[in-house]
């Protein structure tokens, strides 16, 4: 229980309508016109948007393993600045998170630094490996209480594992979020396979690759009545069988990445790999199908797939360079600008995209709820139409992998409240950050 | 701007330069002319034909480039190489004459006689220009000159030949 | 004016003439007239050559002697590149000691771009061969080679068809070599099987066939490439019988060709895969005149770029 009050005056609403927001003892105690309140912090909303707090279904803290590229404590300041109450730590740590021992260390870590909720994915398989199950059963009964598994950075590629993998979580009612990769059509890609790769003369990673492991994991669904959960969609192809699964009420969701919104394969012509990213960068047709599933719900969230790496693993020739870009401090700005500013999206939509729907496939109490009367307060502002320039010098995040540096987005985060309390105020971090 | 030398000037020096040659070397027998391009090049075509003609049999002439000799070469983007023929006689022992149009800061000269070192040794190495204006850089002389125009630093001489100007004359720009 | 060699598309026509016509006059040093030059003493040239590579090195290494430069080789065995010293590190350290240009071969493709761009060091940058993307100074030693041979008074190689052979997707020759042929006019035929082409080549400068019988009789060069034993591994041809069957060049293949069409071959071969003994011996054969060619070509490349001087404002 906090004393922090605070009185966001004519903010507008995901819907739309302008209104005062109250918030006291954790949740918002009242919304209405003209609200008056003794002690509390007054805001001024009159140039912001208020949405719930925004929730990652893949984010990579680094911790344990890799804290030279980040920790769990600088992975949540990213996230508060970001605008998120909510991350989900992937497993491929380091040890993997396939013990209930690793999932709780991590589930503390995300406790102490008390700037939003730290859920840990389990992995699917022992060591990633991709040949026996991890503890499942254990890890969701930690106090982690895991309920997402997924081997992001590898392909659960066995069919018969996935199959058992889908069929085990039916006890509790997980999902298994498939990174979908065929291994043996990637041996050394570095970027997607096309006109471009050929011309640079890097090896090719075909959407094919991809979109066979979904269409065999939407039918594997199907068959065992499961939870299947796609991540970081890219390509067009990939769109049309989620929405064919769909149509016939397979139980399937996908989430598609802010730099898969705007990015294309053409940047790879400088060779600079900070483009390089798995999966790789696609076509211009590519980013259009995307936005466009995203606008009409095939495809359900965006999830930022936040992948720090320390500056020696980028600055070097592209085959050598790690892959991966951060991205929980502009997310919500390049959805702004590729799906608010296009007029594909409006604010309540972004609100189902980035908080609603990844609370309600990943489970978490208290995220991802309607701004209502009596719900916890985990919120956002965003200045939309103010822009600002990112610079990687900057970043909250411990590593300086943005493909955005020098670039203009529109949307200024400015505040962050995490049950009730401000993470995030007027532009700066608040416990355990910058002041 | 003043001409210096009309189409008839210039023929007549080149059939004087000519006969120095063969007056000096005693005959075309043992000489080599090579013309610097590129206008030493078709200099030296012309004063061949002469000689070749007075004589009645053919001499031995070609071309030296000698951009790759310059001492000048980081001043500006790199130049164009102009193509280089040394008769199959070759010049070992030979009299070679070079030949060029103008002779000035005599920079160019030396880079000549660089790259001459670099193809073989003649006997003897003399000089023909069909214009000396004087303002040398380096203890170099001429030893068949067409006119000597005492120039001052501020003008230049330029040199027309039929071949690629369209008509032959020498012309001085700029104030005294 | 050129700064670096990075990549055939960089290059316009009368970038790549005057490169060819350059050439033409510095071969004189390669046939002995004369036997060397001052023209880039003082000046020092480092090989950075992170691939293994005898041939190449060694023909930079004559054209930069024939320039009078000096000339430091750095090569992977045994280096600390080997020892794990990252590109920029190695770079570093050769800016420290004052290199002007750098030749540099890796097995990174865009590692001479990355090189140039990072301005981790300040000299000319040239490539020398970078993973499978370009080759540029082969390139233009094969069109000096062509059109040495058919040209016929010609400046650039328009109405010469060329054909060139091999694995495709894999050739950073193949890639500098189309662009640049197409760039002189030449029309081009990549012939392979349909596994050694990369998806993509349909929008390249150029022809394709599966079919060499059916290419050779039109041709008036053949350009053969390497053909490396690895690949069977990795599924693209069953065998190298199979492979030499269909896309080798032997003596009745030979046979085919128009009557003054000449022979190519980037090295080093494999006989008996993609040319046969008797083929790489023939009289068409330019392979042996490829290599002194390439002395002459690196020379002009590295004259173009190491000779001249910043532009004067206001001059031509």
């Amino acid at each position: 229980m906090t004393n922090s009050k605070y009185l966001i005056k004519n903010v507008a609403l995901p819907d739309g309508k302008r209104s005062d927001l109250l918030i006291d003892k954790n949740v918002i105690s009242q919304i209405a016109k003209d609200i008056k309140s003794e002690g509390a912090q007054v805001i001024d909303g009159s140039h912001s948007v208020v949405l719930p707090g925004l929730v990652d279904l893949h984010t990579h803290l680094r911790e344990p393993g890799r804290e030279d590229a980040e920790t769990v404590l600088t992975g949540s300041r990213a996230g508060a600045k970001g605008g998120f109450t909510a991350l989900s730590a992937m497993a491929n740590t380091s040890p993997v998170a396939d013990t209930a021992g690793v999932v709780e260390q991590v589930y503390r870590l995300g406790q102490e630094a008390g700037l939003l909720d730290v859920f840990p994915i389990g992995a699917v398989t022992q060591g990633l490996k991709g040949e026996s199950l991890s503890e499942i059963g254990a890890m969701a009964d930690s106090l982690a209480k895991v309920r997402i598994f997924s081997d992001d950075g590898n392909c659960v590629f066995d069919p018969l594992v996935m199959r058992r993998a889908l069929e085990y979580i039916k006890k509790f009612d997980g999902v298994i979020a498939q990174h979908a990769q065929d291994p043996r059509m990637t041996i050394g890609s570095q970027m997607n396979e096309g006109e471009i790769s050929a011309r640079l003369g890097l090896k090719g990673w075909p959407a094919v690759a991809e979109e066979a492991i979904i269409a065999r994991d939407v039918l594997l669904a199907d068959h065992v009545q499961s939870r299947l959960h796609i991540c970081h969609l890219t390509t067009a192809g990939g769109v049309e069988i989620i929405r064919w699964a769909k149509a016939r009420g397979i139980n399937v969701t996908a989430e598609v990445t802010p730099h898969h919104l705007l990015l294309t394969d053409e940047l790879a012509t400088s060779y600079d790999p900070i483009y390089k990213v798995n999966p790789p960068l696609r076509t211009q047709a590519d980013v259009h199908a995307l936005r466009e599933g995203l606008a009409e719900g095939i495809i359900d969230i965006v999830a930022t797939d936040h992948a720090p790496h320390p500056t020696e693993a980028k600055d070097c020739e592209w085959q050598e360079a790690a892959f991966g870009m951060i991205g929980l401090e502009t997310a919500l700005s390049i959805v702004t600008k590729t799906m608010v500013e296009t007029g594909l999206m409006d604010w309540s939509q972004v609100a189902q995209r980035m908080s609603i729907t990844p609370a309600k496939i990943g489970g978490y109490e208290n995220q991802g709820q309607n701004i209502a009367v009596g719900a916890v307060a985990n919120l956002v502002m965003i200045n939309p139409t103010k822009k600002w320039i990112v610079d990687r010098d900057l970043v909250s995040s411990k590593s300086t992998n943005t493909p955005y540096h020098g670039h203009e987005l529109p949307g200024v985060i400015t505040h962050t409240f995490f049950k009730g309390e401000a993470t995030l105020f007027d532009e700066k971090l608040i416990k355990n950050g910058d002041m | 701007m003043s001409i210096a030398l009309s189409a008839q000037d210039i023929s007549r020096a080149l059939t004087r330069i000519s006969h120095e040659i063969l007056e000096r070397n005693q005959g075309s027998e043992n000489i080599v002319l090579l013309g610097i391009p590129t206008r030493g090049a078709h200099l030296a075509a012309r004063i061949a034909a002469s000689i070749s003609e007075i004589e009645g049999t053919p001499v031995a002439s070609g071309t030296l480039d000698i951009t790759l000799h310059r001492d000048d070469l980081r001043l500006r983007p790199p130049r164009t190489i102009m193509p280089t023929h040394i008769p199959a006689s070759g010049i070992e022992g030979k009299d070679v004459i070079l030949i060029d149009d103008v002779l000035f800061s005599g920079r160019t000269i030396r880079a000549a006689l660089d790259s001459l070192g670099e193809v073989g040794r003649p006997r003897t190495v003399q000089l023909a220009v069909l214009v000396d204006r004087g303002h040398r850089e380096l203890p170099i002389k001429a030893d068949f000159v067409g006119k000597n125009l005492p120039t001052s630093l501020s003008q230049s001489v330029k040199v027309s030949l039929s071949e690629i100007d369209g008509r032959d004359e020498v012309s001085i720009e700029g104030a005294n | 004016m050129m700064r670096h060699l990075l990549s055939i598309a960089d290059l316009t026509v009368s970038d790549a003439l005057s490169i060819l016509d350059t050439a033409t006059e510095l071969a004189r040093v390669s046939d002995g007239q004369v036997k060397k030059l001052p023209t880039l003493r003082g000046r020092t040239i480092v090989n950075l050559f992170a691939e293994d590579s005898t041939r190449t090195r060694i023909s930079f290494e004559a054209a930069a002697k024939r320039l009078s430069a000096d000339v430091i080789n750095f090569s992977a065995k045994g280096s600390s590149i080997s020892k794990g010293e990252s590109l920029k590190d190695t770079a570093m350290t050769l800016q420290a000691m004052g290199a002007d240009a750098v030749v540099i071969r890796h097995s990174a493709s865009g590692a001479a771009q990355r090189l140039a761009d990072n301005r981790w060091m300040s000299g000319s940058v040239i490539n020398a061969g970078d993973g499978t993307h370009e080759h540029p100074s082969q390139a233009l030693l094969d069109a000096f080679t062509i059109r040495k041979h058919l040209a016929k008074g010609k400046h650039d190689l328009s109405g010469i068809h060329v054909t060139i052979v091999g694995d495709v997707l894999h050739s950073r020759v193949a890639r500098s070599n189309v662009l640049l042929l197409s760039l002189l006019g030449a029309h081009v035929t990549l012939v392979a099987p349909p596994t050694l082409f990369p998806v993509g080549v349909n929008n390249w400068p150029c022809e394709i066939s599966y079919d060499l019988d059916s290419v050779l009789p039109h041709v008036d060069a053949i350009m053969m490439l390497r053909v490396q034993q690895e690949r069977m591994n990795e599924l693209f041809f069953p065998s190298a019988r199979e492979y030499s069957r269909y896309y080798g060049l032997n003596s009745d293949r030979m046979a085919k060709l128009k009557k003054n069409s000449i022979i190519l071959h980037p090295g080093p071969m494999n006989r008996g895969l993609e040319i046969s003994a008797e083929v790489a011996d023939s009289v068409r054969s330019v392979i042996t005149e490829q290599v002194t060619n390439g002395v002459s070509v690196r020379m002009a490349i590295l004259y173009v770029l190491l000779a001249g001087g910043p532009l004067e404002s206001g001059s031509n």
